[in-house]
């Protein structure tokens, strides 16, 4: 156990709780002064939130291999719900199985600080050894889709994912405001954060579609007006979470604001593409896992090699 | 052996059906609330019943009795003491034996004893995801105890996380779909037709494709 958090990373971590109460408070108030309408949605995004949120703590709080197996088991929760979302093959019953345990072999190569081995395992190795298992049951029939589509949802939900994880076990030396720890924070906070004021600025002002085929509820306006926000923001939180220069905090908000947007249509067109609306139901009010981690899957893996360049 | 039933379930159903698979299940509150009642399921996988054994509530478990085939889990010792035992299976001969009499006896025992009968009227797994006919066993009870509700229940993605033939679970989440109760309605077609219309509209929810 540790339990000694940075400073800073327990003081955002404070304000992350505030920022939730205000805004739960202000949802209940809401809810009180127009009876008539419905705040089901919100009331439940809340909800998440909280979830979240004690999800991040548990995992910080810990020792790192408390953490380890918390992101293991999202990087789990995240890869069931894509495998159940996607046809798949009879015949794969045992290649899905061996997909499962690339999970956590990923991350013990975490815990073990590996990062050779973290960084090729799934592109490499299991990208060769599950075909080679197809091959040995020998159903050709949609083996390209079969093969394509595990390996698609192992890089996005365990191999992209995982970076988070990796964030933790670099050396402390590297960023002397709060560690890994504190860049988790950054890193996931301003992803949420973005998602939401995307939201908030194409409710407000959106006019002009960004991505009409995909997700016709995104707009130029709420891209800029959330990308804008995220900047901002990670120029303010940078001096007390992470070892990032004035330019290059600009450049990390950039960086999380529009891969958080990309890594966001990516899934909505996966989603399209089975015909779901929402990738499961496990979390109430923003469907299911994928639909949280969408723009995670993005950005954690780019923002873990923009601090690694710089920084490590 | 209620306590083994209720261990079995809390140790091993929980963590395999919640953790392990994840379920996402539809109007839970139409579920009898206790017995007599019968609960009628698509059948696709052995992880359906302990499916069905996690929707009740876990001290209820030892009055929530799985109707299954005798010939194949009475087929040797040690099956059949964990069958009797710690599923607490109601053995059901699925080919009638000229000499014994009336095959259902012991589901009838238990609906008078106030149990919770799951049943799985397709009587056997058969292909993973597929709907196979149903037997009309089921029509027996119903008309025999015409107060006791028969609830429909459809599950999904069972048969993709462990089909018949294979023994390792796989995770996927799984949709459970509870239907309205049906009662005996005085005609065995009228009836078992009710069902499988039932269970086929319960089916049609579904947002997923199917398994190919």
């Amino acid at each position: 156990m540790k339990f000694h958090l940075p400073p800073q990373v327990m003081h955002a971590l404070i304000g992350a709780f505030a920022l939730l109460i205000i805004a739960s408070i202000v949802a209940m108030l809401l809810a009180h002064l127009n009876p008539q309408r419905d705040y089901t949605e919100l009331r439940l995004r809340l909800k998440t939130w909280w979830l979240i949120i004690g999800v991040f703590c548990f995992a910080v709080a810990f020792d790192n291999d408390v953490s380890l197996v918390v992101f293991a088991f999202v990087s789990f929760l995240a890869f069931k719900e894509y495998l159940s979302l996607i046809p798949t093959r009879r015949a794969d019953h045992r290649v899905l199985f061996w997909a499962y345990l690339s999970i956590p072999i990923q991350y013990y190569w975490i815990s073990i600080e590996w990062y050779g081995m973290f960084i090729i395992f799934i592109p490499v190795f299991v990208f060769l050894f599950l075909p080679m298992r197809m091959v040995l049951i020998g159903e050709t029939q949609g083996f390209l889709r079969a093969a394509g589509t595990v390996h698609w949802g192992l890089m996005t939900t365990v191999f992209s994912l995982s970076h988070m994880a990796y964030l933790l076990a670099l050396p402390a030396a590297g960023n002397p405001a709060g560690g890994g720890d504190a860049l988790l924070f950054y890193l996931v906070f301003l992803t949420q954060i973005n998602d939401v004021a995307q939201y908030v600025w194409g409710k407000l002002f959106g006019r002009h579609k960004v991505s009409p085929t995909v997700s016709p509820n995104k707009t130029f306006e709420g891209l800029v007006g959330g990308v804008a926000t995220t900047v901002v923001l990670a120029v303010a939180l940078a001096p007390w979470l992470t070892p990032f220069t004035r330019y290059e905090s600009v450049a990390a908000g950039l960086l999380i604001g529009v891969f958080g947007f990309i890594g966001d249509v990516t899934i909505s067109a996966i989603k399209r593409d089975i015909g779901v609306k929402d990738s499961g139901t496990l979390l109430p009010g923003h469907g299911g896992i994928l639909d949280r981690l969408d723009s995670l899957t993005c950005t954690a893996p780019l923002f873990f090699h923009f601090v690694r360049y710089l920084h490590y | 052996m209620s306590l083994l039933r209720i261990l079995f379930v809390a140790l091993v159903a929980y963590p395999v059906v919640l953790v392990m698979l994840g379920l996402n299940v539809r109007n839970r509150a139409r579920l009898p609330r206790g017995g007599p009642a019968i609960v009628a399921a698509n059948h696709n996988s052995h992880l359906d019943t302990l499916v069905l054994f996690t929707l009740f509530p876990l001290l209820s478990i030892p009055r929530v009795r799985p109707v299954a085939a005798a010939d194949y889990f009475l087929a040797n010792r040690f099956i059949a003491w964990f069958a009797l035992n710690v599923i607490g299976i109601i053995p059901l001969q699925r080919k009638r034996a000229a000499a014994s009499g009336d095959p259902l006896a012991a589901c009838y025992a238990a609906l008078e004893r106030g149990e919770v009968l799951l049943i799985f009227p397709e009587g056997s797994r058969g292909e993973p995801e597929q709907m196979s006919e149903l037997k009309s066993g089921i029509a027996n009870l119903a008309a025999r105890f015409p107060a006791v509700p028969v609830v429909p229940v459809f599950m999904h993605g069972l048969g993709k996380s462990m089909p018949r033939g294979e023994w390792l679970p796989v995770p996927f989440f799984c949709d459970v779909f509870v239907g309205l109760p049906l009662h005996w309605n005085g005609e065995r077609k009228l009836f078992m037709d009710g069902l499988q219309d039932s269970l086929r509209a319960l089916r049609k929810k579904l947002a997923a494709p199917d398994h190919n």
